[in-house]
């Protein structure tokens, strides 16, 4: 363990010690070095912009020509590359390389991407899958001889045959169903796995009894076709998760839980949760707040937009309380925590959220519903028809059960049990390869009945980055000399005024002496002059309404520089389509009035709220659903948090903070907000093939139960009634265009 | 019918080999990336000697 961690953290190996996200790496992380030869690291790094076979081979050679990497190797699938190289490799270096080749890469926490639990499931499910299908093949090829009219020695042969192939096929593929349908039994329930394994199990012994017994129905092909269309049904289920909870951990994976800990005047690396109460932690500029503390060196300006819905920077300084989430803008700080981890705000958010999750979990999903009528009623039928022929025959047991485990085996849960996830895995491919990660299962049936959408502001329909109002209505001069003082500072207020200005073709005045003043602005010397770009009160000037950043010329009074949030790409389309489709849109906003009204404007939304606390977004939410609305929630936000997690469905976008991205049950990938309109389209149609396929089955099962029940169903009747209710089901969810 | 006897045990045979590769495949961590295989058998790179 050690040296993997030591090759991406130059420091001690860490021990968390908490309830937090790196303690679940540490077992992952020493498989990982388990796995891994002595002496050597494995580096994990994002790719997201690789998508060919030359960015392979770029990828792959031009970090095997660096010293100390062993190998390297690119999953295209996930985005990502795997390096194996020398402990003293470090992540930064092979970024750099990679930044050379053209290629934007981001570090990755090896502990939260290793194979888990979860994955090796979705393996054992690979092959019992592989294994029902094998067997199915071979006994299905043996039926059909005995269908077309094998008799005597060879028909009881080829039976003696598929029981040989089909006994243990069936306890070794069936386990999953037999496994679910007995937690469902104790706990007193009556699921799918019920009937299932019931189907399966009875269907195997009664024709185990019929080849000993020498002649009569066997059911060994319906049993292993049965347990093969439902492992595929359950294997689609399975890899639309793994799907979407890869992508999530990869987004968690992308914050790698550090900090900069000041020991006797040097900086060490150390996982957050190792931090303590009066630890002295440094904050560079561009990086996040770890913990909750107080400033004790350095002046910077903090974005608290993710926090509080603010769109202007706040100034900091020493004795200034900051709060875990915050952005360091400027300056370098020097903060002495005051609670970390579990006892910090982000925590406590995170909590809230927790609260508000266990509330959301009680969606029954169209499958469950189904299956809560469908379960019982198999099983009466099943009974009815046993007990039926019973009386009619007069006490014949034997002919009577063979005519109940046929309709048990002829109504067919398999259409049923492909007919959501066959759906749900089409529809979440697609919307996947629009930029749109599902994360939870039933989140598109939810989607689909979505009447009103909640829009947070900032970070949201905004992208949280000033834009220049009206550059080109500015003195040449001015703006000169303005570009020439923002393009010595990092701040996005500076920055974005250096972008307009250079867009707008003005070329930067000749300033000297360019020096930064951290939380304040920018000074130089112009033809003598003192010249400064930065906060109202230190420049001179009268704070205008909307954010600003201000220039003292050096002679005359101060100029303000107004500026307004640069919208999101797609944003406006997405509120117009979903305005479109007959959807509420509002605005809730923790932001000031006037950027609030202003970007409504803009979009054309007449019900806004500006300056919602937290409590208040979630409370708007709840009174919304109190109302009998479906409420979908775009947030992005720690302020958020709450609200996305009280709605009945919600979005996040990728740049969101985790404890939001958590909340949410769909994941905005890319930065264009368009696909979520999109989604809801795509959501409905899903739900409306899902409700289809429902009704195919039904239909299925309408014409072959009464055979049954009558006692004219064969088991070629059977396996033709199974296979094409499967792949009819199969077909129609691939329909979803 | 004794053409039986030869050819049941050889069919189940080729299938147990499919499903002995199929099995030996997916512990070897043969489907981790489907979409780079794809890509990777079309290129180049060791068409003339292997991967040293």
């Amino acid at each position: 363990m050690t040296e993997t961690l030591s090759a991406a953290v130059p420091a001690p190996a860490t021990t968390p010690a908490s309830a937090c996200p790196a303690c679940l790496a540490v077992p992952a992380a020493e498989d990982l070095a388990r796995r891994a030869a002595p002496g050597e690291a494995r580096l994990m790094l994002s790719l997201p912009t690789a998508h060919c076979a030359a960015c392979m081979s770029t990828v792959e050679r031009g970090l095997a020509k660096l010293p100390g990497v062993h190998d390297a190797r690119v999953n295209l699938t996930l985005k990502r590359v795997a390096v194996a190289a020398e402990p003293w490799v470090t992540a930064e270096g092979l970024i750099a390389a990679l930044d050379r080749l053209g290629y934007e890469a981001h570090e990755l926490d090896p502990g939260s991407l290793t194979p888990t639990r979860a994955d090796r499931a979705g393996r054992e499910l690979l092959m019992r899958l592989g294994v029902a299908g094998f067997a199915m093949m071979n006994v299905m090829l043996l039926s059909v001889a005995v269908w077309s009219g094998a008799e005597g020695p060879t028909r009881i042969l080829f039976e003696w045959i598929s029981a040989a192939i089909a006994l243990p096929t069936v306890i070794f593929a069936g386990q999953p169903f037999f496994r679910n349908a007995a937690t469902a039994l104790k706990a007193g329930r009556l699921g799918m796995d019920v009937p299932i394994s019931l189907a399966i199990l009875l269907a195997t012994g009664l024709s185990l009894y019929e080849t000993a017994e020498g002649g009569g129905h066997t059911y060994f092909d319906a049993a292993v076709a049965l347990t093969f269309f439902l492992l595929a049904g359950r294997y689609l289920d399975y890899r639309t998760r793994a799907v979407a909870r890869s992508a999530a951990a990869e987004l968690a994976a992308l914050e790698v839980p550090r900090a900069l800990r000041m020991e006797g005047g040097a900086e060490v690396a150390v996982a957050i949760a190792d931090l303590r109460p009066g630890d002295l932690v440094r904050v560079r500029p561009g990086a996040r707040m770890p913990v909750d503390g107080v400033v004790v060196e350095g002046t910077s300006e903090l974005d608290r937009s993710l926090l509080t819905g603010e769109s202007l920077p706040v100034w900091t300084g020493p004795e200034a309380v900051v709060s875990a989430g915050e952005v360091n803008l400027t300056g370098p700080l020097t903060v002495r925590v005051t609670a970390a981890g579990q006892d910090s705000s982000l925590h406590r958010m995170a909590d809230l959220v927790a609260v508000a999750e266990s509330a959301k979990n009680r969606y029954t999903s169209l499958a469950d519903r189904a299956a809560g009528i469908y379960a019982p009623g198999v099983h009466l039928l099943a009974f009815a028809s046993f007990l039926g022929w019973l009386w009619r025959t007069g006490g014949d047991v034997h002919l009577a059960l063979n005519i109940g485990v046929a309709v048990l085996i002829i109504t067919c849960p398999c259409a049923l049990g492909l007919a959501v996830p066959a759906v749900v895995t089409a529809a979440s491919g697609r919307l996947f390869r629009k930029g749109l990660l599902i994360k939870d299962g039933t989140a598109l049936e939810r989607l689909a009945e979505v009447d009103t959408v909640v829009f947070d502001k900032t970070g949201t329909l905004t992208l949280g980055a000033p834009e220049p109002v009206r550059l080109d209505a500015r003195a040449p001069e001015d703006l000169a000399l303005a570009a020439a003082l923002a393009a010595a500072s990092a701040h996005p207020l500076a920055r974005a005024l250096a972008t307009g200005a250079a867009a707008a073709g003005v070329a930067p005045a000749a300033v000297e002496d360019l020096r930064e003043v951290p939380g304040y602005g920018v000074e130089g010397r112009y033809r003598g002059r003192v010249v400064r770009l930065g906060r109202a009160e230190w420049v001179g000037a009268a704070p205008l309404a909307a954010t600003a950043t201000y220039l003292d010329r050096g002679t005359g009074a101060a100029v303000g520089f107004p500026f307004t949030d640069h919208l999101r790409p797609g944003a406006a389309a997405a509120v117009a389509a979903l305005r479109a489709q007959g959807m509420a849109v509002r605005l809730i906003s923790g932001d000031a009035e006037a950027a609030v009204a202003e970007l409504a404007g803009r979009l054309g939304i007449a019900d806004w709220t500006a300056g919602a606390l937290p409590e208040e977004k979630a409370a708007e939410v709840a009174r919304l659903a109190a109302e009998g609305r479906r409420v979908l929630m775009v947030g992005d936000g720690l302020n958020d948090t709450a609200a996305l997690a009280a709605a009945y469905v919600s979005v996040s976008p990728a740049s969101a903070l985790d404890a939001a991205r958590v909340a949410s049950d769909i994941v905005l990938l890319g930065q264009d907000m368009a696909p979520v309109a999109e989604a809801a389209r795509v959501a409905r149609r899903a739900r409306r093939r899902i409700r289809e396929n429902f009704a195919v089955s039904a239909l299925y099962n309408a014409v072959a139960v009464p055979l049954a029940v009558l006692g004219l169903a064969t088991p070629l009747i059977a396996a033709l009634a199974m296979s094409a209710s499967s792949i009819t089901v199969s077909l129609n969810a691939l329909r979803l265009r | 019918m004794t053409v039986l006897a030869y050819l049941i045990p050889i069919s189940l045979m080729l299938g147990g080999i499919g499903l002995g590769a199929f099995i030996w495949s997916l512990n070897s961590d043969q489907y981790d990336d489907p979409e780079g295989n794809a890509r990777r058998i079309l290129r180049p790179d060791y068409d003339d000697h292997p991967k040293p």
